[in-house]
């Protein structure tokens, strides 16, 4: 299904604004360019906020953002 | 009638030539090409002054700047009068919730001077921030630290509220004033005052 794969994925289920962005940028410093992060989230914001997080930051790029059972789901690659 | 004077062209000479406006085209794009090349380096900038104490109004700099720091930015955040408890180590953790003045209260104003509400309703907002998993003052703070983000706490309001230097998280700047935060605003992109 998806044509991407996972280097690493990050929980932040439960958390809110604005950890869930906050823990992405931080867990994506530490992978290598190319490499993708998933990230779980249970915050329906998240699906706004990372996106207009990955459109903005330079270095970054959304993937896919996958919606379903209260669970919101981002695969962002690393850039550069 | 106005229509007509673009097609018109009766009056050459007084308008720029196609060659002329294309040389001027040139010359702009050169110069944006130089303002990138200067600008493309720096890291966008973020300024914010943090100003107010209640537990409230603690969560809206933390949040902005931590997330700003996620962007990219270099974020300052000058702390100064009841801002500054924010940074304090102590009483960062006893922030209170004013019932007075906040028409978002659930109790009126002349129930919520009563004595003892300001606790009551801190307790509540406490509550709904465990039970909402939200983050606490102390986690974004440390949160934002670990992004770069740099603290700074007013000289003059430390005098003037008698705190030790020692009493702020570690990693919070001391030993600034006005003209810092100035500086820090005219170069960054976002500035904002909470």
């Amino acid at each position: 299904m998806t044509e991407y794969e996972t280097t690493e994925t990050l929980d932040v289920k439960g958390q809110n604004c604005p950890m869930p962005v906050v823990k992405t940028k931080q867990s994506i410093d530490g992978l290598t360019s190319g490499e993708v992060l998933e990230v779980l989230a249970t915050d329906s914001g998240s699906m706004s906020d990372i996106a207009g997080w990955a459109d903005s930051t330079p270095g970054v790029e959304l993937v896919d953002q996958v919606e379903g059972d209260g669970l919101y789901t981002h695969y962002v690659r690393k850039t550069e | 009638m106005s229509t007509e004077t673009p097609n018109a062209g009766g009056t050459e000479g007084e308008e720029p030539s196609r060659a002329e406006l294309a040389a001027r085209v040139g010359e702009l794009e050169d110069r944006l090409a130089d303002f990138e090349a200067d600008t493309a380096d720096d890291n966008p900038k973020m300024s914010i002054i943090a100003t107010k104490g209640t537990l409230d109004m603690a969560y809206p700099p933390l949040i902005l700047a931590s997330t700003a720091a996620a962007f990219g930015y270099e974020v300052t955040v000058f702390h100064t009068f009841w801002g500054l408890d924010i940074l304090h180590e102590e009483k960062s953790k006893s922030l209170q919730l004013s019932s007075v003045g906040n028409p978002s209260m659930p109790v009126p104003n002349v129930i919520g001077a009563l004595p003892g509400m300001d606790r009551m309703t801190t307790r509540m907002m406490e509550k709904q921030i465990a039970d909402n998993d939200t983050a606490t003052i102390e986690e974004l703070i440390d949160t934002s630290l670990d992004m770069g983000v740099e603290f700074q706490a007013c000289q003059m309001t430390i005098d003037l509220m008698d705190y030790d230097e020692d009493d702020f998280f570690d990693g919070v700047t001391t030993g600034v004033g006005a003209a810092t935060a100035i500086q820090d605003m005219a170069e960054a992109d976002i500035q904002l005052l909470v």
